[in-house]
């Protein structure tokens, strides 16, 4: 059906644009050997058309904010930091809207007010350089406030205050899942490196097994994170790269195989609570309304088909076929209700499988799981 | 210094060797034919097969997982049923990335107007090396030829997005294209960076060595200027890129380790021990970021051409636009950071690349600023060129405002890899130099082909195609700022993301109708070549040299000697004289003053 529709829209388009093509190429005959440089005709046309693209990108601007401009990445951060983030980029988005009005209506405007005419001379005008030099300064003076607003938002950001004492959180990326693995009791991650990874032994993140520190790691599929905690992530991937994108709590870092990389940051809003705020209720009925529409289609796929509010840790570094589907709930939780979670969680010595246990560890189906998907890649390709 | 290139006259040149169809052309060493081989092979054949890629992209976007004949018949078993396959959509915008970036605006670009207008404008019989310069042409024959059969390998074409970062593309066990698709791209990569070094040693030579007598450092053309900086910058920063590739070619198949190590994949520990990707990505951005400038700056150099021409003005500025084409130069090989902040890399370097960059924000607002003080009190000419370089400005200046937040470390965490970055860079690189591309065609076809296009024609692909660019990609801001991510195969497993499905339909159809429109200028450009109106010698009534030469094309550009130059190439509507235009081998009359620039 939608094949059926493209075919026909290209189809459509092929055809008016030859309808067109003809009629400029009638409208050609019998002038002389010089008519393919531009008339004052068609320096008029043209000229009035500038106009027109001026108000049509002043249009498309007012359209796309009037239809997507509820902006998340600008509005309700769930984070200590998201404020200042979002505070230096609608100070940056206002000083780029300012520009772009001005500048794009002064380029588009002269072309029309200039347009050509025969017998009339241009101004030779070739320098100036009192004028050269404010437009030098003024953008001198503006991305300096930008930079020096922009380091200290970076900084502070970046510079995790160990003072703090901050929870700490490994996140674990591979093709294509997330773990977490909390650092337990003593808040220190115990020693881990891909080549401890003992499937057979469920230590599928390569935990050292004889660290003292390592005995009461936690590691989940689902990351729970205590309100107003500061939280220190340290990310590790097995494989290829990913990026650990967190876009409600502004936060980013990629994976890297070989290297530990990290950040920091403090939630500062439940998942409860975000699920009230006004903007995101109104956001989520919208999305209901749409997701109703396509109904049939999204229960055959076997989704949910209403969609509720969560957090999401998604994957933002191109990391192969299933890129597109690599992500990790996040919920924000009271201290107790986090106590509560987290007391029900394994401890990593808890959950190793000794040589005869049975296979009943829920770690363990989950990477089965993991490794049926892989098996079903390769299949994939081989039959490719 | 230059006069010497007078002593080869066009006798001793010319005819002492009989043409044949082959050395004409095929292997031809006429700088003139290998501009129209580049002009052919990169813009229009490399640029007709990525536009294709991005439309088939933008429909899989727009109507994701459903079947499609399109699908069915370009894909033929990675659209199964036809659907698009998840692993050929990495690859469609893998090679799009690839073919837009290196081949259509790259070479394709420099290897067209550099070839075309370096001897011409500056007032040579040809370039240094005309034998190098075939060869280089070859090589990227032959790299085009190399990128595109990778599309008929068993795994399917290099997939890991066009910077190719490893493991991901190291590893033939993490995605099918990193096999031997990763390898014929790393292969035509490296052909083509042969090529593109040959090319531009040699234009560097060229424009040193060979311009006429009077044709002073300061008297250049801008365009000449762009061109011998951005072939500077290429021969600064293809090296690294060559090496990077060289690197990983090595921890593909000997073994090694550089960019690579504590991997678990497929069940399985690799040996690879201490290398590291992130040095990669170092290696990698030290060549694309200053390719971007590589992308842009001729494209700006035809534009101050094409403005300045047709205001019938003097470009407003001269010596701040030299000055600006060589600062955006140098700083841009100290800002490649800016695409690795979240990479893992210290922090603190973080800060000195968003300091760097925002820095380099100031030569380009000078640019924007000069071209549109050049217009006021002009005597506006609207050619399609014309309309092409008022259209680049605008899509210049729309999309470098954005690359103030890109820029900004702090902003970037949130942005980085979303598609606020496609849209960004796809309007300040893409678009612009594309339209920099169809400028110059516009423009120098009637010195290329003796014939004159259509202009009615050219007003339609320009309006419609002007229309549709910021259809597709001034939305694509907004979908960023929702948090999506960019190549991603599908968005519907993020119920999150509904709310802007239709926006991507809308974008889809915008993408359809611009890529439908460049048929019009394919029909203008293929049939102005056989049927278009012969071109008159000096059509736009300009002043550099390259009009000088009759219509037909003669090897050795100029019948008799080679004309002296007299004059900077932006005396248009000078007082004093009763043309608007006074070409640059014209004589100061007695008591005129040439402009101290
Ligand atoms: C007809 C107009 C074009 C359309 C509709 C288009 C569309 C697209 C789309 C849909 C993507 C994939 C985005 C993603 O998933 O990350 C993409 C990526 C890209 N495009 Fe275009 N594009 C167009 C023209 C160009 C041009 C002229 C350039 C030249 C610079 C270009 C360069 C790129 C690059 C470098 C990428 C990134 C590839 C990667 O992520 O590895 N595109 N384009
Ligand atoms: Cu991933
Ligand atoms: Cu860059």
């Amino acid at each position: 059906m939608t094949a059926f529709l493209t075919l026909i829209i290209v189809l459509f388009i092929a055809v008016a644009i030859w309808q067109m093509v003809k009629i400029f190429d009638l409208a050609q005959v019998g002038s002389d050997s010089n008519d393919q440089v531009a008339t004052d005709k068609d320096n008029k046309l043209n000229g009035y058309l500038m106009m027109g693209f001026l108000v049509f990108i002043y249009a498309i601007t007012i359209a796309s904010f009037w239809y997507l401009g509820d902006l998340p990445l600008m509005s309700n951060s769930a984070s200590e930091h998201g404020p200042q983030i979002d505070n230096l980029m609608i100070i940056s988005m206002v000083v780029i809207f300012i520009v772009q009005t001005f500048t794009q209506f002064l380029l588009h405007y002269f072309a029309y007010k200039y347009k050509g005419e025969k017998g009339r001379k241009a101004l030779f005008y070739a320098d100036n350089n009192t004028l050269e030099a404010i437009w030098t300064f003024i953008p001198v003076v503006v991305l300096a406030g930008l930079i020096i607003y922009g380091l200290f938002t970076w900084t502070s950001i970046m510079n995790i205050d160990e003072s703090e004492d901050p929870m700490v959180i490994e996140l674990y990326a591979q093709q294509f899942n997330w773990k977490a693995r909390y650092a337990g009791e003593d808040n220190t991650l115990g020693m881990a490196n891909v080549r401890l990874i003992d499937i057979d032994r469920a230590n599928i993140l390569g935990v050292d097994e004889s660290d003292p520190y390592a005995q009461d790691d936690i590691i989940t599929t689902e990351l729970h994170l205590p309100v107003g905690k500061p939280i220190l992530f340290k990310m590790r991937s097995q494989d290829v790269l990913h990026s650990a994108y967190m876009p409600h709590f502004r936060a980013q870092m990629n994976c890297v195989p070989g290297m530990i990389t990290q950040f920091g940051f403090t939630p500062t809003v439940t998942t409860a609570d975000m699920r009230q705020n006004p903007d995101i209720v109104e956001k989520v009925s919208n999305i209901n309304a749409l997701r109703l529409e396509r109904k049939e289609e999204i229960e055959a796929k076997g989704q949910e088909l209403l969609y509720e509010f969560d957090y999401l840790l998604l994957c933002n570094k191109i990391c192969g076929k299933s890129h597109y589907n690599m992500q990790m709930k996040i919920i924000v939780e009271t201290q107790e209700e986090y106590d509560a979670w987290i007391s029900e969680q394994k401890t990593f010595k808890n959950s190793l499988i000794v040589a005869e246990e049975k296979m009943d560890d829920i770690i363990t189906v989950d990477d089965e799981s993991i490794q049926n998907e892989n098996e079903e890649a390769r299949e994939e390709l081989i039959v490719n | 210094m230059s006069a010497h290139a007078d002593t080869h006259t066009h006798d001793d040149h010319g005819h002492h060797h009989k043409e044949t169809f082959v050395t004409k052309y095929i292997f031809s060493q006429d700088h003139k034919m290998i501009a129209k081989q580049y002009l052919i092979t990169g813009v229009l054949i490399m640029g007709i097969i990525g536009i294709l890629m991005s439309l088939m992209m933008r429909l899989q976007i727009a109507w994701p997982e459903q079947p499609n004949v399109v699908f069915e018949a370009l894909l033929g078993k990675w659209a199964p049923d036809g659907v698009m396959d998840a692993d050929i959509y990495l690859a469609l915008v893998t090679i799009h990335g690839t073919l837009m970036v290196f081949f259509v605006l790259t070479a394709g670009l420099s290897g067209t107007f550099s070839n075309l207008l370096i001897p011409l404008q500056i007032g040579a019989r040809d370039m240094a090396s005309g034998f190098l310069n075939m060869i280089s042409y070859w090589l990227f024959f032959l790299s085009c030829v190399i990128m595109i059969l990778s599309f008929f390998v068993e795994f399917g074409p290099a997939a890991a997005g066009w910077t190719i970062y490893p493991p991901l593309s190291a590893l033939p066990m993490a995605q099918g294209g990193s096999g031997m698709g990763m390898t014929l791209w790393l292969v035509s990569m490296a052909i083509f960076i042969a090529s593109s070094l040959l090319g531009s040693l040699n234009y560097i030579v060229t424009v040193i060595n060979l311009r006429t007598k009077g044709m002073s450092m300061t008297r250049l053309p801008l365009t000449i200027w762009a061109f011998f900086v951005t072939a500077i910058i290429g021969v600064i920063s293809f090296p690294v890129l060559l090496s990077a590739a060289l690197l990983l070619i090595m921890d593909r198949s000997f073994g090694t380790s550089f960019f690579l190590s504590d991997i678990f994949i497929q069940g399985e520990v690799l040996h690879y021990q201490g290398g590291s990707p992130v040095l990669f990505e170092h290696l990698f951005w030290f060549l694309g970021h200053p390719e971007v400038y590589i992308v842009l700056l001729p494209a700006l150099g035809i534009t101050s051409e094409i403005i300045a021409t047709n205001s019938r003005k003097p470009i407003f500025g001269y010596r701040a636009m030299v000055m600006s084409i060589l600062a955006i130069a140098f700083l841009s090989t100290i800002v490649w950071g800016h695409h690795m902040f979240i990479s893992g890399m210290n922090p603190f370097l973080g800060s000195v690349f968003t300091f760097t960059t925002l820095l380099i924000a100031i030569p380009s607002a000078v640019k924007a600023f000069n071209y549109i003080t050049t217009l006021w009190k002009g005597n506006l000419q609207m050619n399609p060129a014309m309309l092409f370089s008022i259209g680049l400005v605008s899509t210049f200046i729309t999309g470098g405002l954005t690359g103030i937040i890109l820029g900004d470390s702090a902003l970037d965490i949130n942005v980085h890899d979303t598609y606020f970055v496609v849209a960004h860079f796809h309007l300040v690189m893409g678009i612009s130099a594309l339209y920099g591309v169809f400028a110059g065609i516009y423009h120098w076809f009637p010195k290329m082909f003796g014939r004159m296009m259509n202009k009615n024609l050219g007003y339609l692909h320009f309006w419609i195609t002007a229309i549709s660019a910021y259809g597709v990609f001034f939305p694509m801001h907004f979908i960023g700022m929702a948090g999506l991510p960019r190549r991603y195969y599908t968005n519907s497993n993020f119920p999150l993301f509904d709310d802007v499905a239709n926006a991507n339909v809308i974008i889809t159809i915008f993408a359809l109708i611009g890529g439908t429109v460049q048929l019009v200028f394919l029909y203008n450009f293929l049939s102005s070549i056989f049927f278009g109106k012969k071109a008159v010698q000096n059509p736009w009534k300009s002043n550099t040299l390259e009009w000088t030469t009759p219509v037909e094309h003669l090897h050795g550009n100029w019948p008799g000697e080679i004309p002296h130059v007299h004059r900077w190439a932006y005396d248009y509507s000078k007082p004093g004289h009763d043309e608007d235009f006074v070409p640059q081998n014209i004589p100061l009359k007695d008591g005129e003053e040439e402009l101290q620039h």
